[in-house]
């Protein structure tokens, strides 16, 4: 199979682009929960090829975005300190704290530096056991088996400069805070494909029933958002609220056992808060009592941090799509990607840096219905 | 020279007396003996040519009258041999590039060399007769140089600046700041191989297949381009890091223009393709050592396109975009989908993404 083309076929694309319009009587509000999802839909144009009812809702599923702010000053304290090699992801390097940004700490002369797995940061340990080596592992569920094994790892060869920076949050815990909220607009949702991939979606048949809405799990190609969407749109115009899986040659109904074992053994679910939401109970993991020793909050006793978000910033009323990017003050004036005041113009996922990029194109007239049409 | 990654100097004899140094040290920056032994045992054999034996504190040449360009790039890279080539053919085709893409035949250059306490000998022999090598292949000849020794950990192993001075083509006139409404763009072949291959190598990702660095010489392909529609190129630039999202948004911005690109006209190639998916990244943000992008008025267009495909440097070469009075100083991307993306210049490096 050659995903990178069969999955991005453009007549095809167009052709299920007109199913939905065939099938859709009516305007939807549909949400994307990942932030990977986001960037495809915006890098592929996949919100322009909708009819004009459907609404894609961006959710708050870039990790990048809602890594709340008090952690980001932790790592920047724990990354300053002499002694300490930080391991990130690349993409944490330049979201904002709030007086610096880890791209500052390492030009101050510490030890950041970007791993494409967390393992690799053990390796670092292994080779230098005179230093502390921190992996910063952030992320939804998809993250979380490598960041798992990381310590496991560690534990099991007692590799003692180790630790780990944990900020895990949770996609169904999310789905209902969203759902739960009074002001609330979303009618369906499409499930993060890679997140099902290693939790299942044995979560979702009691959300969907819950609050009668489809959930429809979803790939990132241009082919499976819009057949994630179809499915929802068809579900919503029936009135039926079922879990369906439109990602079927990554994602099984039990996920994959081995990860959640493990998962099980080194995390423990715990209240999370979500940078611009607010504290979400149950919406998170931490390391587990028997993995503790390896958290870098224990190990690093940071104290007086001064932590305050940018008066400026709106990104909270945007993960929570109660206002459009462009409707902040600070949007493409004072925050700009170059210089971000809040996580949301950071990451490509995120939904200020998106609409910064796309909404050159538009008039403000264009961008104002457009923002309106993504943040409810 | 070793084009695999791991650089193999079994074969490599050092003439006396350098043997007595398998390594640089201080000495060799002190302006001594021991420097010279460098030049006349190493830099002089390699880069042999009239202007650089009279061994003179300057090179003295002649060129043909007419306007002059002159430009100079230094070269960092790590690591210093990768996948396709090494910082030496770096350091002489960035220079000769530059030089060619301004509408200049490269004719020389200086090359000075910061070298760090320790850096072997055999290693700086193997830049040495890359950046020779290449320059016999672009056709420019090194005439003066220097070189200068930092303590060990002031440096990361080898440093190279090179500067080029070119002799402009009558007729020409090219700049970033020429493009015109109606203009084709043109890529010279598959984008993105250069930065790949680096970050290949720099990070230990291992693909099925190995990912080659384009590193080339661009002043054959482009001699040969002005011959065929001469001043029917308005813009020519080689779009090195930033890749050619970055050198399109320069040009649309200096120009006053926007571009409309078709994403699925754009070569790339599959293992490079599938790298940048693994990591998240966007091969039109990703470097280039061997490519350029040129705007061609579009009744000479397909006469340009076939002079470029023409030449080995070109074969893939591919028409990518158009010049609109649209968007002005925006690049338009249309995708596979059917749909526009804005493609804007990136804040700083390239970040692979988390999920």
């Amino acid at each position: 199979m050659k995903y990178l083309s069969e999955f991005r076929n453009g007549e095809i694309a167009q052709r299920m682009a007109r199913e939905i319009r065939q099938v859709a009587t009516q305007p939807w509000k549909i949400m994307e929960i990942c932030g990977g999802q986001t960037h495809s839909i915006i890098r592929n144009g996949i919100d322009q090829m909708l009819p004009h009812g459907i609404e894609m809702i961006h959710g708050p599923g870039c990790p990048v975005c809602v890594t709340p702010l008090s952690l980001i000053d932790k790592a920047l304290a724990i990354a300053a300190q002499p002694g300490v090699i930080f391991c990130s992801f690349g993409d944490m390097l330049r979201v904002p704290g709030t007086d610096a940004d880890l791209f500052q700490i390492k030009g101050r002369g510490g030890d950041v530096r970007v791993v494409y797995s967390p393992l690799d940061a053990v390796e670092l340990a292994v080779k230098n056991p005179d230093k502390q080596v921190v992996f910063f592992g952030v992320g939804f569920e998809t993250t979380a088996p490598a960041n798992a094994m990381s310590v496991h790892l560690a534990r099991r060869r007692s590799i003692k400069n180790f630790s780990l920076l944990v900020s895990h949050v949770l996609v169904p815990p999310a789905i209902e805070a969203i759902m739960s909220s009074p002001e609330n607009q979303v009618q369906a949702f499409l499930a993060a494909g890679h997140v099902c991939s290693v939790m299942g979606y044995w979560e979702y048949p009691s959300l969907a029933d819950q609050f009668k809405s489809p959930i429809v799990v979803t790939g990132f190609e241009p082919l499976d958002l819009l057949d994630g969407i179809r499915r929802a749109v068809i579900q919503l115009e029936k009135g039926e609220h079922r879990v369906e899986n439109a990602y079927e040659r990554i994602v099984s109904y039990a996920g994959n056992l081995e990860a959640q074992q493990l998962l099980a053994e080194v995390f423990e679910v715990t209240d999370r808060a979500w940078r611009g939401i607010g504290v979400i109970p149950k919406s998170g993991w931490r390391l587990s009592d028997k993995y503790r020793a390896f958290d870098a909050e224990e190990r690093f006793q940071i104290s007086g941090i001064h932590t305050a978000e940018s008066p400026l910033c709106k990104a909270g009323d945007v993960l929570r799509g109660a206002i459009k990017p462009a409707q902040c003050p600070a949007f493409g004036t004072d925050c700009t990607p170059r210089r971000p005041l809040g996580a949301t113009m950071v990451s490509s996922e995120g939904a200020c840096a998106a609409y910064f990029n796309y909404g050159r194109l538009l008039s403000a007239e264009e961008l104002a219905s457009a923002g309106a049409a993504h943040a409810q | 020279m070793p084009n695999n990654g791991t650089p193999d100097f079994s074969n490599w004899s050092c003439p006396l007396p350098l043997r007595d140094y398998p390594t640089i040290v201080m000495g060799h920056g002190g302006g001594g003996k021991l420097g010279n032994e460098l030049v006349e045992h190493l830099f002089l054999p390699a880069f042999r040519n009239p202007a650089l034996e009279s061994l003179g504190d300057a090179a003295v040449f002649e060129l043909s009258s007419g306007r002059l360009a002159m430009s100079t790039d230094s070269f960092v890279v790590q690591p210093l041999f990768f996948p396709g080539g090494s910082i030496g053919e770096l350091a002489v085709n960035g220079t000769v590039n530059d030089l060619a893409v301004s509408g200049a035949e490269p004719k020389f250059l200086s090359a000075s060399f910061i070298l760090e306490e320790g850096f072997p000998l055999p290693q700086l022999a193997a830049v040495v007769n890359a950046m020779a090598e290449t320059a016999a292949i672009a056709g420019v000849r090194i005439v003066t140089g220097d070189t200068k020794v930092v303590e060990r950990g002031h440096g990361d192993g080898c440093y190279i600046n090179t500067a080029g001075i070119g002799v402009l083509r009558p007729g020409i006139a090219v700049g970033p700041s020429r493009a015109q409404i109606g203009d084709v763009v043109l890529v010279s072949g598959t984008i993105g191989d250069h930065g790949m291959a680096i970050m290949s190598v720099r990070e230990g990702l291992e693909f099925e297949s190995q990912i080659r660095s384009d590193c080339a010489a661009l002043n054959g392909l482009i001699a040969d381009l002005l011959e065929a529609v001469g001043p029917a190129v308005h813009a020519m630039r080689d779009p090195t890091r930033g890749g050619v999202a970055s050198t399109l948004n320069e040009i649309a911005t200096a120009s006053n223009v926007g571009i409309d690109i078709d994403e699925s006209s754009i070569p790339v190639r599959i293992e490079v393709q599938s790298a940048c998916e693994l990591l998240g990244l966007d091969p039109v943000y990703v470097a280039n050592e061997g490519k350029a992008v040129f705007f061609v008025a579009p009744e000479s267009a397909d006469h340009a396109l076939s002079a470029l495909r023409a030449h080995p440097l070109g074969r893939e070469a591919a028409r990518i975009g158009v010049v609109t009075a649209q968007h002005p100083r925006m690049l338009v991307a249309r995708t596979p989908m059917g749909s526009n993306r804005v493609i804007a210049t990136q804040i700083g490096e390239q970040l692979p993404r988390i999920c």
